[in-house]
């Protein structure tokens, strides 16, 4: 098989649902086009009808979906920026989320809100640079956060085929990494992987920054011996297979890209020292508290987690535990 | 209208009035928790317009919305159960007041946030009609919702899509204490007109008036015509939420409480009966009404070890706070 790319495997996912359930549908804006190259020849294939563009009224689409998802069918609303999801954080959290437990069990919403190009893209500033992953596991919203090209199509296809609603980020960081996939299959939700082992440190990183662990790892493969472990799914978190790979290592750094308070690497930490007695205190990369991504590249990049951080914390953690 | 027409649409808002007047007894004696929005004096909307839907059609309320739950034919003694947060209530005891479903009946909930039931439904009946269903859909909403952006993006859906939704827009005239003329700007049907979606004023106190102009629109948007909306003129007996018996906010002037209260819609509707099939209906509904509660009061309440049922469809489990 030839390399996929990230990008190519979401575009394969959505239309390998589309084609085996006729219940799913795509909703969201220059869609039928494939503005954000995700969709392209969706529209040509399934028809308008299942492929369909809005207007620009994400509050309604948003809502439209869980009354289509009320009666049956299996909504993948895609937004174009991740900032759109504050505006339609009281749809899918205050309505989506709560109408099973609210009406007692009667229904089942399951949307899958797909957010391609989440994070920083380089340019774009404040309002279009945001990754609220933690926000959503803070309100137990499943929500996952795909680093490769395989689990991005085995993720997708699962949060499609979930009866809950799932919130899919696709960070921009990782749309452009590709990688030979023999079979691409579904990934359950709440399992992570562990893409290298290692003895002396946990490393967990969410999305593409798997990535820069992974090279982060190998520059220092002489000197300390990495594990990574890519949770997948922010929420549910497998907090199981996080525990036993520090309570192999005894020692924990968390690299998210998301605000430092109350961001999803304090959930983590916390996780684990409820579990396992540390070697040393655990450290955390992250976005600075309250950050807004500024425009200029530098400022744009001294703002996200970076590797050199993440090797400083990693060499501090084993200082402070030897 | 047949007699029996008549008859069955003053049985719908009589229950709802005995309904409301006992479910506000209920909160004064404790029974029910958080207190309600009593729909008294608005019973001929919810009434009206539930007449002239068929079995598959589809609905969505408001947190004012016991009246349409009964009026689509819910049980009022799982109802009241509901109120009461008993593990028999429509809910199971996770609802309540403002959410109250029965889905078997098609009804999509009452809503606690304002305007949130015009997107929900439009999706629902779109759903439905792809699926090769005949179904029509309704959204209640009060007077304070016209101002709310989604409701206003969901006629365009609706409208654009011709998905067959018909918005009824109960105007009591305020917004809890905010009066109608100090919130909207232009009007509610020009609301509509902008959108190109068929609007009506209609008398809300007289549920066959209602029901007339529901079945007219309807029709019409089961022959294939697009949403259309309808805004009832009415008026809320009471207070906009329980918690003001207690507290007493002064916004209606009280001549305006008693001339509002002259056109009564179960009075209205009871004069189209003879004495004889009013007094059976009546006895009727008390029968109900008196077993309702029974039902309600001994039914039990909710293991506490089963909060988070239902929490996931998909049956996924949420760790648990404690320890
Ligand atoms: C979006 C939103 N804003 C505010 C509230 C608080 N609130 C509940 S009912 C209500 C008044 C609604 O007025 P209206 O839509 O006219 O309906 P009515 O209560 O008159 O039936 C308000 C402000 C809410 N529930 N949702």
């Amino acid at each position: 098989m030839p390399r996929l790319s990230y990008r190519r495997a979401l575009t394969r996912a959505l239309a390998d649902e589309l084609a085996r359930d006729e219940a799913v549908f795509l909703l969201g804006e220059d869609i039928q086009v494939g503005a954000s190259l995700v969709t392209t020849g969706l529209a040509k294939r399934f028809g308008t009808e299942r492929v369909r563009d809005t207007p620009l009224s994400e509050q309604a689409f948003t809502s439209f979906a869980t009354g289509a998802a009320l009666a049956g069918l299996r909504p993948v609303l895609e937004f174009q920026i991740p900032s759109l999801l504050y505006l339609v954080f009281e749809q899918i959290v205050n309505h989506a989320h709560k109408f099973p437990l609210m009406t007692g069990g009667q229904c089942a919403v399951p949307v899958t809100y797909l957010v391609p190009g989440s994070g920083s893209r380089t340019g774009w500033a404040g309002q279009h640079s945001d990754h609220p992953y933690s926000l959503f596991a803070h309100v137990g919203v499943v929500t996952v956060v795909p680093a490769t090209p395989a689990d991005a199509y085995g993720l997708l296809v699962t949060a499609i085929r979930h009866d809950d609603p799932v919130v899919v980020f696709a960070p921009a960081g990782a749309m452009d990494t590709r990688e030979d996939v023999d079979d691409l299959v579904p990934v359950p939700l709440g399992r992570g992987r562990i893409h290298r082992f290692g003895d002396d440190v946990t490393v967990v990183a969410v999305g593409h920054l798997v990535h820069d662990a992974l090279a982060v790892a190998e520059e220092l493969a002489d000197q300390v011996s990495v594990e990574v472990f890519d949770p997948r799914t922010v929420y549910p978190f497998d907090i199981d297979g996080l525990t036993e790979s520090v309570a192999r290592t005894g020692r924990l750094v968390v690299v998210d890209d998301a605000n430092r308070s109350c961001g999803i690497a304090a959930e983590i930490i916390a996780s684990v020292v409820e579990r396992v007695r540390l070697l040393a205190p655990p450290r955390r990369v992250t976005r600075p508290d309250g950050a807004v991504l500024p425009f200029a590249p530098a400022l744009d990049r001294a703002v996200q987690p970076g590797r050199d951080q993440l090797a400083t914390a990693i060499h501090l953690t084993m200082k402070d535990g030897s | 209208m047949t007699d029996a027409d008549q008859v069955r649409l003053y049985r719908t808002v009589r229950l709802i009035r005995r309904f409301e007047e006992r479910a506000v007894e209920l909160v004064h004696g404790g029974q029910i928790v958080g207190g309600i929005h009593p729909y008294l004096g608005q019973e001929g909307i919810a009434a009206g317009v539930c007449a002239a839907l068929g079995v598959d059609d589809v609905i969505a309320g408001t947190h004012r919305g016991h009246g349409h739950v009964l009026a689509r034919g819910a049980d009022p003694a799982r109802m009241l159960a509901e109120l009461c947060g008993r593990v028999t209530g429509l809910n199971a005891g996770r609802g309540g007041s403002m959410h109250a479903a029965d889905f078997s009946l098609g009804v999509l909930g009452a809503n606690a946030i304002v305007g949130a039931s015009g997107a929900i439904i439009t999706g629902a009946v779109w759903a439905h009609r792809r699926w090769g269903r005949d179904t029509v859909g309704v959204s209640f909403f009060g007077d304070g919702a016209v101002n709310e952006g989604m409701l206003l993006e969901a006629f365009n859906l609706a409208a654009l899509w011709r998905v067959p939704v018909l918005f009824v827009c109960e105007n009591n005239g305020y917004a809890t204490t905010m009066p109608v003329t100090g919130a909207v700007a232009g009007s509610i049907e020009g609301r509509a007109a902008a959108f190109g979606i068929p609007a009506v004023q209609v008398d809300g106190q007289d549920p066959e008036t209602v029901r007339i102009a529901a079945a007219a629109a309807v029709e019409r948007m089961r022959a294939g015509g697009g949403p259309e909306l309808i805004e009832a003129r009415t008026y809320r007996f009471d207070v906009h939420h329980t918690f003001e018996h207690a507290v007493r906010l002064d916004y209606r002037p009280p001549d305006e409480v008693t001339r509002g209260r002259v056109r009564d819609p179960v009075r209205i509707q009871g004069e189209r009966l003879t004495d004889t099939d009013r007094a059976a209906v009546d006895a009727e509904v008390e029968a109900t009404l008196d077993a309702a509660v029974r039902f309600a009061l001994a039914s039990p309440e909710p293991d506490p070890a089963d909060a988070l049922a239902h929490l996931y469809a998909s049956g996924m489990t949420a760790r648990t706070g404690g320890g």
